[in-house]
């Protein structure tokens, strides 16, 4: 850790100059403040599987990679100074990590021409990619969550929701509002009623929420969270003795942080996921040899195969396969972030693929392509064993209800076109 | 030594009473307004405007607004965040429903808003002052944000309750939006800074900033010699309200581009504000740009030694900062209770007087 910390100090002082040698991949991260706990796990696997590329196989096309951390704190205006302060070491790709940022870095990044990948959050309409030209939120976006919660929900009530109750808990920001239209849209069509319920930054005080949710007794409830919100929540959920198998967090409100408070009390709480659990797959073996063994792993190196760090992981491999998409597109080993750019609108990631990552299984296949850019929208569901202390899919990815989402996508989409002048194409 | 009174004679009152008395200064003051609006927009690049120059620029004018009202006033309040929401959100409605008009007006029109709102909070202050009003205007913050993240008119009824600041432009210059260039959205926030620096000067070296400070010092003795405390308390939350809204304004339309109210306008961007006129020195404008200079560029600082230099794991840089910021206000605070200014001022009499102490 030391050693490359070292080597990435000496390479920014080298950045001055103008030749880069390497493929740079900026990790927004938070090591620190209200998000931290959820933050390292994700910056630690996104840099041990760049790491690991490194290590076994020389980089990406014989490029060796680079990933100069810079710290958010999950605080836009400190994302913003991160953004320009990395950007200018030809950066490839950006991995926000927040909504916030994220929406900050839309326009910004769109102007400078770097891609910005916001893998199962920010903008969802960014999933047009005819508007959203530098923007991918592939493999799955918050509406698929949404749209794939009911979708579980149909199939475990005998395929019809006609006269239930569900509430949904979320964040009070940007990222937690999101998932209302969908709601509101399925609600209508599947006839269930549907029960808004807003908590606050960061998210400790829920208690009338939960007393709310007492008395009126949904059948199920779905929750955006993050942070110490879905902590909050879970115990309190588990408090009202509310049963937990209803009880259905985005995959952001589903990692060992969220449950492991709540004790054996959270045994059966489900939540979505576009990505496997655990580190039972080949690439954790490499992992363990080229990275933890070489003393090589970021931060404590405490955090493989934890759900966050997985994700991290899948996120770095993804944005890997994309520059090798763009290599072998442009024909050169170094590129730069427009060719990245090309490279995530052709990629193209199947199971074989996966298998020969050393991750069979653990996501699922998808295809970008310039209309789309979220991917097929495929999600799964992961429930947590307070006995086993861990989580498990439980069903297989499945694609959410594109008939419901595609239009409201293409509907926020040509409101952004409008307000910001651009004009929708492929060129 | 440099700042020497010799031969420097003022013949009249205006020379006597200017904000600059000693040439030196007067001459410092002089290049450094050269350097800022000749010289800075021809060199400056994304990362100096983004992360240096605007934060500092920008906070610099809150501050200012804060210090007329908590300095000069000596009405505290911790509702900044607040106000500057108001101030952003009005320039985002504006911006969107008169797109053809010129960023210039609505970031005016935009701080005259947020001045109406601040006079409705300050009311209290005719009532109660000290702690109970601080808590008076928590409240306004904790109102104002609620109700910007509630009330979907004010966001144009977007799905994810965010404001994006659209492409508009002044003069025909782009200054908003993601093509704008640096030393364009870097030059007109300059000239709020400026703008605001000159008048908030002269409104409190005039008569209405005697009324504020003869409130500040003893109200009841100010009331005794004819100053009118519903008039000078109101003033000065419309002021300083002004200046917040202005700052709030360009915050979020010129620097952040888009803004989630309860991230960014929340109670810790009021106490950040108040940390700043603290450190800085309450009742000066220069301590306004201190204590903004401070806050801002000590942490981009700190990042840039311990991080690019000597390479250190970003999350001990981050707790670090935390440590030596607060140890550095700590420090600060018992060496020159009064603030950077009161450092400046005392460096300067000094200065004056070497070699000679007596």
């Amino acid at each position: 850790m030391k050693h490359k910390i070292g080597t990435w100090a000496v390479a920014a002082v080298m950045a001055a100059s103008p030749v880069m040698a390497d493929l740079v991949f900026p990790s927004l991260s938070y090591r620190t403040g209200p998000y931290a706990a959820n933050g390292i796990p994700f910056a630690d696997g996104y840099a041990d599987y760049f790491t690991l590329l490194n290590e076994r196989d020389g980089g990406i096309g014989g490029v060796m990679t680079r990933v100069p951390e810079c710290e958010t704190g999950y605080n836009t205006e400190k994302g913003v100074e991160c953004y320009e302060s990395t950007k200018g070491e030809g950066a490839l790709v950006y991995q926000p990590l927040s909504t916030g940022i994220t929406y900050q870095l839309i326009p910004k990044a769109t102007a400078d021409g770097i891609p910005v990948h916001s893998m199962g959050y920010g903008r969802t309409s960014a999933k047009d990619g005819t508007v959203f030209r530098n923007i991918f939120n592939y493999p799955a976006n918050y509406w698929d969550g949404a749209s794939f919660a009911i979708k579980h929900l149909l199939d475990v009530n005998d395929g019809s929701l006609e006269g239930k109750k569900i509430a949904l808990v979320y964040h009070n920001s940007a990222y937690g509002k999101e998932p209302i239209r969908t709601l509101e849209e399925l609600s209508e069509k599947h006839g269930f009623e549907l029960m808004l319920l807003a908590v606050d930054h960061p998210g400790q005080e829920q208690k009338s929420q939960w007393l709310q949710i007492r008395r009126e007794r949904p059948d199920n409830v779905i929750m955006y969270g993050w942070g110490v919100m879905n902590q909050v929540a879970i115990q309190e959920a588990a408090n009202i003795r509310f049963p937990m198998e209803n009880f259905i967090g985005i995959w952001w409100s589903g990692s060992e942080n969220d449950v492991r408070p709540a004790g054996a009390a959270a045994d059966g709480y489900k939540a979505l996921a576009f990505h496997n659990v655990g580190s039972d797959f080949p690439v954790f073996d490499d992992i363990q040899k080229y990275v933890v063994d070489a003393g090589k792993a970021a931060g404590a190196g405490d955090q493989i195969g934890t759900v966050l760090y997985n994700r991290g992981l899948y996120a770095a491999m993804l944005a890997a396969e994309a520059a090798r998409t763009a290599q072998e597109i442009h024909g050169v080993a170094e590129i730069t972030a427009p060719m990245m750019r090309d490279g995530m609108e052709a990629l193209k990631i199947t199971e074989e693929k996966m298998a020969a990552l050393g991750l069979p299984g653990f996501g699922p296949a998808f295809e970008v392509s310039c209309e789309n850019h979220g991917g097929g929208g495929f999600v799964a569901m992961a429930q947590w064993s307070g006995t086993n202390d861990q989580w498990t899919l439980i069903s297989d990815y499945e694609q959410s209800d594109q008939d419901v989402i595609g239009p409201l996508i293409a509907e926020d989409a040509a409101a952004f076109a409008a307000e910001n002048n651009i004009t929708p194409g492929c060129d | 030594m440099l700042y020497r009174e010799a031969g420097d004679f003022s013949t009249t009152y205006p020379e006597d009473s200017q904000t600059f008395p000693i040439r030196f200064d007067r001459y410092r003051y002089y290049a450094v307004l050269f350097i800022a609006i000749v010289i800075i927009p021809f060199v400056i690049n994304d990362y100096w405007v983004n992360s240096i120059f605007m934060p500092f620029l920008i906070y610099s004018i809150a501050a200012i607004g804060l210090n007329i009202l908590v300095g000069y006033c000596g009405q505290v309040s911790l509702g900044t965040g607040g106000f500057m929401a108001v101030g952003a959100y009005a320039c985002y409605k504006l911006m969107t429903a008169f797109p053809e008009v010129s960023m210039f007006i609505h970031v005016l029109l935009s701080g005259v808003i947020t001045a109406g709102v601040g006079v409705l909070f300050g009311l209290p202050s005719l009532r109660i002052k000290g702690f109970y009003l601080a808590v008076a205007t928590l409240a306004a913050q904790f109102f104002l944000v609620w109700m910007f993240n509630r009330v979907s008119w004010f966001y144009n009824y977007s799905a994810s309750g965010q404001i994006n600041a659209p492409e508009r432009d002044t003069f025909g210059i782009i200054i908003t939006g993601p093509n704008t260039d640096a030393w364009a959205a870097y030059v007109f926030c300059l000239i709020f800074t400026i703008a605001s620096a000159i008048i908030a000067r002269n409104l409190t070296r005039g008569s209405m900033g005697r009324q504020w400070m003869a409130i500040r010092d003893m109200d009841i003795a100010a009331e005794i010699i004819g100053v009118n405390p519903l008039k000078a308390k109101l003033t000065a939350f419309a002021v300083s309200s002004f200046f917040v809204g202005i700052s709030g304004a360009l915050f979020f339309a010129i620097y952040l581009g888009a803004v989630e109210v309860g991230e960014v306008f929340g109670i810790t961007k009021s106490f950040l504000v108040l940390f700043m006129i603290i450190i800085g020195g309450l009742g000066s404008i220069f301590g306004s740009f201190a204590g903004a200079a401070f806050l801002v560029l000590l942490p981009v600082l700190l990042k840039v030694i311990g991080v690019d230099w000597f390479g250190w794991p970003t999350d001990i840089v981050a707790h670090l900062n935390l440590v030596i910021v607060g140890a550095l206000i700590i420090v600060f605070l018992i060496v020159e209770p009064h603030g950077l200014a009161q450092l400046w001022r005392l460096a300067k009499e000094k200065l004056r007087l070497w070699p000679f102490p007596h």
